[in-house]
Parts: structure tokens; sequence; C-alpha cells
């Protein structure tokens, strides 16, 4: 579902990217600073998320805004105003994402966005660090006790038609020597009916994706696994407009803190009795030893505001898709790069 | 109903009945000066007094559904479909449905799982409004809705009900942001669900209706600018689609505005709304005004009234009552069409109904969210389009005199 989302994302970027393209060259030239002092000046962050994707931005059933991307979005309004409440959100369809940020109606794009070199360019936007990677993966039954997608070969695998899921499994078997048996089901749903039927040994798509499958129509959930290589990257990431770096690196380094405070093992409950750490790092990220507010041009309890209120990373991830949620998802390629994944926060210093 | 029918149904004796009446023993008493309150259907049909009618069923059923081969085998062919598809569907429905309990139960169970709406009812209802202060928003479509109601009550169609109206909605504005009486403040980003329904297509439709009829006379208008102008308008608005004038509402205008000016997102959808529906209900009014005899016009002219009196007293009064069907149609439309509100994010009922479907832990269950959504449209277009047959009878009395 997702690749077809993206799909008619695509084809509506491009219808509006021609008119947009126009409009972009005036708001290219924006002063530098101008989102970060109308944000500071409004008092809130304007946020633009999904409509509903669990796990990533949905309310709840109280109508709470939950998700990583959410967090994301708190995470800068910690750093901001020192509340990460602080934030007002705008549910943006996949065409309405990149004008809405383009034109100003949003200060911060966290809506699951791959970071593509296009995006990056010619749309006029700055990708944040990733927040999530996602990529296409498998899923087999826990019977068979597969470890990994490189002993799949000879595995009947359950794939929608005529999408880039199709073509990157028939890459990635033909790149490792590997036969597969496609099974083709044109609609979702009957393809994930199928896989748990049993008709097939692998379900493929991404893996957010698979997990929320997992976590619907399994019987049970525990009786399958996400085997962890991803055969496609999709790099999901905030995003800003260009031309205000200030704003930027606000945002770049608000996700960095979570990271780091995460690698330092600094969690939402132990923030507070590590203000007294003496680890020099530690009083340096959390604004003991000042310095990093300032290069910033926010109050040097900016990361402690974060790290209270949102979370670290691995917090975050936990709670919107991790053990702690309904997807339980593993880390994956989402782990600290301590323990072999890719989230790597350079030094705040 | 002409004046044919009803001798008829009064008159004919049991034995040969016309579709739809059935009258027996002596004619029936029947008051028709009220009839225009009632269903044409029902008003021809009196009360049958029991015994002897017991057979009469089957009488009728061979008379109306056995009575030639072919209508002998569609018959059969009906009451067999209704045999596979009735007894599943209010298996499922009702029988074996799951009214409570979590969705472990739902998953166990055969039929329809209806705890989601227990458990999900707010956020369809409401949105994201903060769930401690829901009920400011429920209070508010109960206002609204009462007062919709109310003022198609003949009874209340009196000068103050502008009043009414003024002051619930100044009520609905507190109650919807707050701020005042000590209630919180609740952006409008924060509103959803139920009461974004109702506010856009009552809105719309009340805008639109008086730029409807301007649209409509400027179309007819003898000034060649005022004519292009409103061509050109209701042309260009009927040659797209409903969805591409929410997309340049949303998404493409805030583009040609200089940076840092925004137009509120409710407020874009809905002025895209209100033009969409505006120029289709502008071609139904034209067709009331083409309908009025040209003679009407030439008295008016002849008695030396002025354009707008002539047009107030003499032409829109006979034209507005022609298009009632069809200007109800419009409305109806409209109704459903706020659903399309979705592909610009905002969170109508039934974008508010997808989100809680998104839920891994219900997502089997979306059938039934979408079954109860429906159900909310269906009762507002069906209140609607009941009210519209009322409004008929009562503007047709008129004519009868």
């Amino acid at each position: 579902m997702k690749t077809s989302l993206r799909s008619l994302a695509a084809a509506a970027t491009l219808s509006v990217s021609a008119i947009a393209l126009s409009a972009l060259t005036m708001a290219g030239t924006a002063q530098a600073g101008a989102t970060f002092d109308g944000v500071k000046q409004k008092g809130y962050v304007q946020c633009g998320v999904n409509l509903g994707l669990y796990g990533f931005s949905a309310p709840d059933d109280k109508g709470h805004w939950a998700g990583l991307d959410v967090d994301m979005c708190r995470a800068v309004a910690a750093a901001m105003f020192g509340d990460s409440e602080k934030v007002k959100y705008t549910p943006l369809s996949a065409q309405q994402r990149l004008p809405a940020l383009q034109s100003g109606e949003i200060d911060l794009l966290a809506r699951n966005t791959t970071r593509t070199l296009t995006r990056d360019t010619a749309n006029g936007l700055n990708f944040g660090p990733t927040n999530y990677y996602d990529g296409q993966g498998f899923m087999v039954s826990a019977k068979l006790g597969l470890k990994s997608a490189k002993q799949l070969n000879g595995a009947t695998v359950c794939v929608l038609p005529g999408t880039t899921t199709e073509q990157n499994v028939s890459d990635y078997f033909r790149a490792n020597k590997m036969n597969f048996k496609p099974v083709v089901i044109e609609k979702n749903e009957e393809l994930n009916k199928a896989f748990f039927a049993g008709r097939c040994d692998a379900l493929t798509s991404d893996a957010s994706q698979l997990a929320a499958i997992r976590a619907a129509e399994a019987q049970n959930p525990n009786d399958y696994v996400i085997l962890p290589e991803l055969i496609s990257k999709e790099p999901l990431s905030p995003a800003v407009r260009q031309g205000d770096e200030e704003w930027t690196n606000l945002v770049t380094w608000a996700f960095y803190v979570m990271v780091q405070a995460e690698e330092k093992g600094l969690t939402s409950e132990n923030v507070d009795n590590a203000l007294t750490s003496p680890d020099p790092d530690v009083k340096r990220l959390l604004g003991v030893t000042a310095g990093n507010g300032k290069a910033l041009n926010v109050d040097e309890k900016w990361a402690y505001n974060i790290v209270k209120q949102v979370g670290n990373y691995g917090e975050s991830y936990e709670r919107n898709v991790g053990a702690g949620s309904k997807l339980k998802m593993a880390r994956g390629q989402n782990a600290l790069y301590t323990d072999g994944g890719l989230m790597y926060a350079p030094p705040l210093k | 109903m002409s004046k044919d029918t009803r001798t008829d149904s009064t008159t004919t004796s049991a034995g040969a009945t016309p579709a739809g009446a059935i009258p027996t023993g002596p004619v029936q008493p029947v008051t028709w000066a009220a009839s225009y309150e009632e269903e044409p259907s029902q008003a021809s049909v009196p009360p049958q007094p029991g015994g002897m009618t017991a057979l009469k069923p089957f009488g009728w059923a061979k008379d109306n559904l056995f009575n030639t081969p072919l209508n002998t085998a569609l018959t059969v062919a009906c009451l067999a479909v209704l045999w596979y598809a009735v007894p599943p569907m209010a298996n499922w429905l009702l029988l074996n449905a799951v009214w409570t309990g979590g969705s472990e139960i739902c998953r166990e169970a055969a039929g329809a799982c209806w705890s989601i709406i227990a458990v999900k009812h707010r956020l369809i209802f409401f949105g994201t409004y903060p769930y401690d202060e829901q009920w400011r928003p429920f209070l508010a479509c109960g206002l609204f809705v009462a007062l919709l109601g109310a003022s198609g009550v003949r009874a209340f169609w009196r000068p103050w009900l502008a009043g009414v109206w003024a002051l619930v909605l100044v009520a609905m504005g507190v109650l919807m942001w707050g701020g005042v009486f000590g209630l919180t403040y609740v952006a409008n980003d924060k509103w959803g669900g139920l009461p974004i329904t109702l506010m856009l297509s009552v809105f719309s439709i009340a805008i639109a209706f008086p730029l409807s009829i301007l649209l409509a006379l400027g179309r007819q208008s003898s000034l060649p600018a005022i004519r292009t102008f409103c061509v050109g308008f209701i042309e260009t608005m009927r040659g797209v689609p409903l969805v591409s004038v929410l997309f340049m509402a949303s998404v493409m205008f805030p583009l040609f505005l200089p940076e840092g000016v925004t137009v509120d997102k409710l407020l874009r959808a809905l002025a895209g709304m209100t033009l969409f529906t505006a120029a289709y209900l502008a071609e139904a009014v034209r067709g009331g005004l083409q309908a009025i005899p040209k003679g009407q016009y030439e008295a008016a002219d002849a008695l030396g009234l002025s354009y707008w009196q002539k047009t107030r007293l003499i032409v829109l009064p006979q034209a507005l009552r022609i298009v009632i069907p069809p200007i109800v149609n419009q409305f109806i439309s409209a109704f459903k069409d706020t659903s399309l509100v979705t592909i610009v994010g905002l969170y109508d009922l039934l974008t508010a109904a997808t989100v809680a479907t998104t839920d891994p832990e219900w997502r089997p269950f979306f059938a039934e969210v979408y079954i109860f959504a429906g159900l909310m449209f269906w009762i507002f277009c069906f209140s609607m389009s009941r009210y519209s047959q009322w409004l008929e009878r009562l503007a047709n009395r008129y004519n009868r005199r």
C-alpha cells in the first residue's frame, strides 16, 4: 500500500512541481533565519505530519498525536521553547506535503518522507538526519527457523505485481545467485491472506509495512519474524525549506541529541540525576557546560528539555514502533552504531 | 398527486386494485385537506380492518408477482437472492456480532466487530479535539443540528429565527474555540470529525445558495460584462472536478501568497467548496428562471416594477419553487462531497474514521467503521431528502389552488 501511495505522491509531485518551481525561485531566496525567527515569534512549530500512519504519526484513541515523526516535531519544540507541546500539527496527504513546506504553510515536515537527491535539490528542500531507516524486507514464519534472507534460496515469495517491490526482489535474488518462485497477487489484502494461509514462504514489502501487517492480521504475531536484511533504501527523514540554515541546524541537532542521549544512557527518567555527571560529554550535552545552546541560538537547557520531555531515540523507538508498541519492530538498521545499526550522532561540542 | 387518482382510490371497491392502494369495505373517510403533509403512497392506504382481508396478500401476490411466467421467474429469482443474502448478512451484522470487549474477542468471532466503534467513536466523531473537552464539539453539533431541524419547521419561520441563528453561531464559536468563560482555547487545527463535516457542508451550502441566485441572474443579465463574468465562472467551475478545486485552494493557492502569509486551511477548503457548489446551484436556479413564462416578466414590467422588485416579488418566488428538487439534490451532493477534503488533509468524519482503522490492533475491522460512517452520512442525506419532499408539497399547495 505504501508503494502505491508513493507512486501517487510521485505523480502528484510531478504535476505540482511545474508550477511550484516557479514559486520556489522566490521561496529559495528567503532571508537567512526567516523560518527560525518566524517560529520563535509565533511561539509554536507548525509541523506537517501524516494523516494517520500508526507508529509514525497518528492520533491515538484520545486524539493525541503520537509516533516517531511526531516525536521529531516535539523534540524541535522542546529545543526551541523548552516545551514539547508547543507544536501545531498539519495533517498532510502525500500529494500536499512538499508544496505545504515550500509555501511556508509548515515549518517542518516529518511525514515518513524518503530522502532522495531530487527532493534535496530540485524541490528546494533540506533534509535532516534520517529518523527511521526503512526498506523492503521479508517476513517469514518463525517455524522455518531462518536467520537471514540469504537462506531464502528456492522460496516462494508473495509479492504485489508491477511494483518496484517486485523488481527489487528479483534483483536481490539474482545478485545473490538464488532462485525464487513469485506468487503474484493483485490485491494487498488477498496477498496477506495468502501468506498467512501458508501459500508462500515469504512476504515482501517495506519493513514497517510488514510489521503493521503482522500486528493486524496474524493470528499470533509472534509466529512470524521479519528478516534483518533490507533490500531497498527508504531513509525517512524530516525536511525543512532551503534558505534558513539556522533552522536546519536546530532540526538536525535536535535529532542528534536523542541519538547521543541513548548512546550515553540518558533517559527521560534518569536525566535529572545525570545533571551532576562528571562525564564532560554529558555535561556539554545537558548544558551544564555552556556553549551548544549559544551556538544554536537557543536556551542552554535545550538538549536537557528534549531528553526530559521526549526521551532518547531508543525510548521513542520502543514506545512508537518497537517492543512497547503494537508493531513490535526490532531495531535492525535503526539500532545505534555501537549495536550494529546506522544511528550515529556526530560529537555535540 | 392529481385530482383523478384521489377519486380513484376513494371510490374503487375491493377487487381490481390499483397498485399501492388497497381499499376495503366501505369508503374510508379521508381528510384530504391535510394530505400534503403526508406521503402520497401512505395517504392512499387507509387502515385495513382485519378478518375478511386474510386472503388478500395471496390475491395481491398473484396479481402482481406471479401474473406472467416472466414475473414468476423474476420473483423466484429475487426470493432466492434474498434467501442467500439476508440470513448471512443478518448473522454477520447482528446475531454473531461482538458489541463490547477487546480486539481478541473480535478476532475469534464470526460476526461484525462493533466494539471497534465503542473504542474509537470519540476519535471518529471529534478527531484530534482534546479528549477532556470533547463535550464542547458534542454540544455544538447538537445545537447546530437542533437548530437546523427547527429551521425546517414552518411555525418557526419568523424574523426572530435569524436572531436565534446568530446567537447559536456565536455559541458554537465560543464552544469550539473557547478562550472565554473559563473554556480553554482550542485552535481550529485540532478540530475534526463530525463538526468539520457539518460546518463545511452547512456553511458552504448557506453561502453558495445566495451566491448561486446572483450568478443565475447575472447569467441572464443584459449587461455583457456581468453576463460574461457569470458564464465564465460557472463554466470554469463546472468544467473541473471538485478534487482539483480543493487542490488549487489547498496546495497551489498558498504558493502564490507571499511567504509567511497563510490563509487558514479550513477556510480555504470552505471557499473552494462554496464556489464549486454555487456554480452548480446557479445552473439549477437558471432552469427555474427559464421556466417562468415570459408573460410574468412582461406583466411585472407593465406594472412599472423595477428590476429588483420584479426579481424579488415575481420571478424568484416562482422560479425557486420549481427548482426545489434539483437544489436539494445539490445540497445532498455537497454534503457528501465534504468527504473529499481528506485529500487536503482536513479531518472530516470519513478521514477520522479511516484513521481509526490504521491502528494495527483493530485494522481487520475496517468494514465496520466504514459501515458506521456510511450510516452517519445516510442519516443526514436521507433527512434532507425527506425534508425536501415535504417542502415541495408545501410549495405546490399554492399551485393547486
